[in-house]
């Protein structure tokens, strides 16, 4: 228990730790966002628009139909996090999936996964491909999460088949079929528990990159629809008012900012923290 | 360890020694945190002489070895001296160490494939090590090369200078090597386990190549190695560590004759003996007297059902385009009576493995049959092949990679019950678990440990007891030993023997060590590229071996006596020059 402590404490610097708690603060915030603003962030106020930070009762200022900024920022928090972890996590099961049986069958089914799918998406301008069916399916929240999920495997599954590669190679895997694991049980419970570090190193990475990516979107209109709230949104609208109130536009860039490089710099620390190398007493 | 077995000076003579080291500790850590790995070493090694440094691993053996030429990792650091022919070696310069390196000293390292570089040839190695230390010219160079290689007995010389590393064998590979480490004339050579790596056969000709070289460079000779047999072959002289201390420095007659240290004394007793253990007696196996008439002559004089039986068993693995298919396994017979412990002994290549695993369904049958309860692996349908996982199973070579790292070791010996559907309940299984573990007297309660939680003799008790699990009525054992020290050998092949004796499994023990097989195996099987040259009663085959191979292969395990060993030494070159 000491140990692990100590581990888990010699991955984080300062800086990390001052990431992973942005991502908690951000996380406990957007959830609470009724609470913590209860304000409605779509009610305009035309008298009080364009407000600069620290105006009473808005923290943050207004936007040009004089909606909260603060509640736009959090509320635009849960839709961007759930968006991103949605992505996430279908381009972990998907990508996975594809790296395993790709990795671990060899010959047909490697072809198959990592060539004719994952190798073409990869082919695909990331941006044109979610333009292209943004386009087709209209924008929305669902509709984001089914794309980047696609475009976000194509990375987890090139991870995963080079780690199954050597994974599929040691005695342990055989021990199990010896020892009568079928097929599948010797693919998601001996290989894949062997296999998962990366993942989730991988998935920090993709959180980030799914931030970024949403928020692109939405600044060309094509993510969260209007007026629901959005950080790329608002940096849209933002952007007509950058001369006279530069903060409307600061403001969400700032917090895309951070959010990416926490995001990034977590990734760092689960890194280390998953390193079997960086693990003491494991080949005494 | 409060007795102090080593005199500070144990030769007056000292001046005569090439290397003197005094008080060394090695220790490893930063800054203020510093942790000793071995303290106050103290040993010579003089002219012409051959000094053994003798332990297992974590002993601090190869530690002390590679601080003599400071090639130890960079969190390193040294304290004691290190005296080669008076110059200290601790406190001398970067410079004059690189100069010393090659020139002065020599090393071979364990894994000649690990050790040359993949990407160039012999020639090209073997002369940038020569032009680094003197200024020779390329065709000089390529001479002093050449000369080099016929030194060391490589044959066809001039071929090999244009060859890679991977186009040698083994112990071509180790000659090379052993070129390079000679090539500056060095006056003391420093061989860490040099022949651990190779064959039995090869390891014989290494040594003799070694000891031949020493004699004729007039060389000192630093032995590492944990192979009591070995030194008995080579050393004039023994270093005995255990935890980085010296226990014992003696001259080795009278080491093997008198150890004086317990642990030297362990280490004596714990090394299988080829040829002096006593044949396990057991009680005698239910035996049928009727003699089908279609057994191969060679099994003929052993009756009774088989657990395990091979017919004519060919394994060929396919060949890349171009290239012929690689016959691994050659049309072998052997079989595996009900309560029988049969040895299956060869060298690297011999196919004895790839048998091992076809007997348990990982290596796909060309031809022939492997029957395991009654059924033939080469077409058995999934659900036969169900029946056969719970009648044979397999305990691997190294249980440091046989083990999932993920898994609890509770979880680890209770899934074959779980993927056989022996057992449906996890509570029950977890209950097998445990008892499992205490029938090889491990903790039950270490269920939810770790592999990486076990020491390596540990973890091949946890290896044993999940092939335990769905109680077989045959065993594969994989050379379960080879990768663990000797006195941990020992151990676990007690454990082995107690184990059947108690609960009466057949046993197919594959191994490259004879000694190891005398002390099991019943019947012997001697596999040579993939066919059996002979099989038989284990004390005929290894004390009255019918087969030229088998004699050859009994004759170059070296034995822990230096007096044995001297005498097959002179029996050996006088044979080489009397051809």
């Amino acid at each position: 228990m000491l140990t692990r402590f100590r581990r888990i404490a010699g991955a984080f610097t300062v800086v990390r730790w001052a990431a992973l708690a942005f991502v908690l603060l951000l996380v406990v915030l957007s959830v609470l966002a009724p609470i913590v603003v209860p304000v409605d962030p779509l009610a305009q106020d035309v008298a009080n628009r364009l407000l600069p930070p620290g105006a009473p009762g808005h923290l943050l200022g207004t936007d040009e139909y004089g909606r909260d900024v603060l509640a736009r920022i959090l509320n635009g928090a849960r839709v961007e996090l759930l968006i991103a972890f949605g992505a996430s996590a279908v381009a972990a099961v998907l990508g996975s999936l594809l790296g395993l049986v790709g990795g671990y069958f060899g010959g047909v089914a490697e072809f198959l996964t990592m060539r004719l799918v994952s190798d073409v998406l990869l082919a695909f301008p990331p941006v044109i491909l979610a333009l292209l069916i943004v386009t087709i399916y209209g924008p929305g929240e669902w509709t984001l999460i089914a794309v980047m999920g696609i475009l976000f495997a194509p990375g987890f599954a090139r991870i995963v088949y080079g780690q199954t590669l050597s994974v599929k190679r040691l005695e342990y895997v055989d021990a199990a079929k010896a020892f009568g694991a079928r097929t599948s049980t010797a693919l998601f419970r001996v290989v894949l528990p062997n296999v998962t570090a990366p993942i989730i190193v991988q998935f920090s990475l993709v959180m980030a990159s799914a931030i970024l990516l949403e928020s692109g979107l939405s600044y060309l209109g094509l993510g969260v629809v209007a007026p629901a709230p959005s950080w790329g949104g608002m940096v849209a609208s933002g952007q007509r008012y950058m001369g006279n109130d530069p903060s409307t536009i600061l403001v969400p860039s700032i917090v895309v900012v951070f959010t990416i490089l926490s995001f990034g710099l977590l990734a760092d620390a689960l890194r280390d923290l998953l390193d079997p190398r960086a693990r003491k007493g494991s080949h005494a | 360890m409060p007795e102090k077995l080593i005199p500070t000076d144990p030769t007056p003579s000292a001046s005569t020694a090439v290397l003197r080291v005094r008080d060394l500790s090695v220790e490893f850590g930063s800054g203020t945190d510093w942790k000793a790995v071995t303290h106050d070493v103290s040993f010579d090694v003089r002219a012409g002489e051959t000094v053994a440094l003798v332990g297992e691993s974590g002993s601090g053996k190869s530690v002390t070895a590679m601080s003599v030429l400071d090639l130890l990792p960079g969190n390193a650091r040294r304290r004691g001296t290190i005296e080669l022919s008076g110059e200290d070696l601790i406190r001398t310069g970067a410079a004059r160490m690189r100069a010393v390196r090659g020139s002065e000293v020599g090393v071979v390292f364990q894994e000649p494939m690990t050790a040359l570089n993949p990407v160039y040839t012999i020639g090209t190695q073997l002369r940038d090590v020569l032009r680094a230390h003197g200024r020779l010219s390329r065709s000089e160079a390529d001479r002093r090369a050449l000369d080099l290689l016929r030194l060391v007995n490589l044959p066809d010389p001039e071929r090999r200078l244009g060859q890679y590393p991977h186009q040698l064998s083994g112990g071509q590979r180790q000659r090379a090597m052993i070129a390079m480490a000679i090539s500056g004339d060095p006056k003391l050579l420093i061989a860490d386990e040099p022949t651990t790596a190779l064959d039995v056969t090869a390891q014989a000709e290494i040594l003799d190549l070694l000891l031949d070289l020493q004699a004729q460079l007039d060389m000192a000779l630093l032995l590492i190695t944990h192979d009591m047999g070995v030194v008995a072959d080579m050393a004039t002289h023994v270093v005995v560590m255990k935890d980085g201390r010296v226990v014992e420095d003696a001259p080795t007659a009278r080491l093997f004759a008198a150890p004086e240290h317990a642990y030297t004394r362990e280490l004596l007793d714990s090394v299988p003996f080829l040829g002096r253990s006593e044949i396990v007696e057991r009680q005698p196996t239910v035996s049928i007297s009727v003699v089908e008439p279609d057994v191969p002559e060679a099994m003929s004089d052993e009756a009774g059902d088989a657990v395990l039986e091979v017919r004519d068993l060919v394994i060929r693995y396919p060949g890349r385009f171009g290239e012929k298919p690689f016959v691994a396994v050659d049309h072998v017979d052997l079989r595996v009576g009900r309560g029988d412990v049969v040895g299956l002994v060869g060298e690297s290549g011999s196919g004895k493995s790839t048998i091992g695993r076809a007997a348990i369904g990982l290596v796909p049958v060309t031809s022939g049959s492997i029957r395991v309860a009654d059924v033939d692996l080469a077409s058995a349908t999934r659900t036969q092949m169900r029946s056969v996982r719970r009648e044979a199973s397999i305990v691997f070579q190294d249980p440091a990679s046989s083990l999932d790292p993920r898994a609890t070791i509770g979880a680890s010996i209770a899934a074959p019950l779980r993927w056989n559907d022996v057992e449906k309940d996890a509570r029950v299984r977890t209950e097998r678990a445990r008892e499992l573990l205490e029938l090889v007297r491990l903790p039950a309660d270490w269920v939810d440990r770790y592999p990486h939680e076990l020491s390596g003799g540990q973890r091949q008790r946890v290896g044993i007891a999940r092939a335990l699990a769905v109680r077989p009525s045959v065993l594969i054992a994989d050379e379960p030993t080879s990768a663990l020290d000797v006195s941990v050998q020992a151990s676990v092949l007690r454990l082995l023997l107690e184990l059947q004796a108690e609960l009466g499994f057949s046993c197919l023990f594959i191994s490259h060590d004879l000694s190891v097989v005398e002390r099991l195996a019943t019947r012997v099987v001697v596999l040579n590229r993939g066919r059996v040259e002979e099989q038989g009663d284990t004390r005929q085959i290894l004390h009255h071996p019918r087969e030229e191979y088998t004699r050859r292969l009994i004759q170059a395990v070296p034995v822990p006596d230096p007096v044995v060993q001297a005498d097959r030494r002179r029996l050996r070159l006088e044979e080489a020059t009397a051809s």
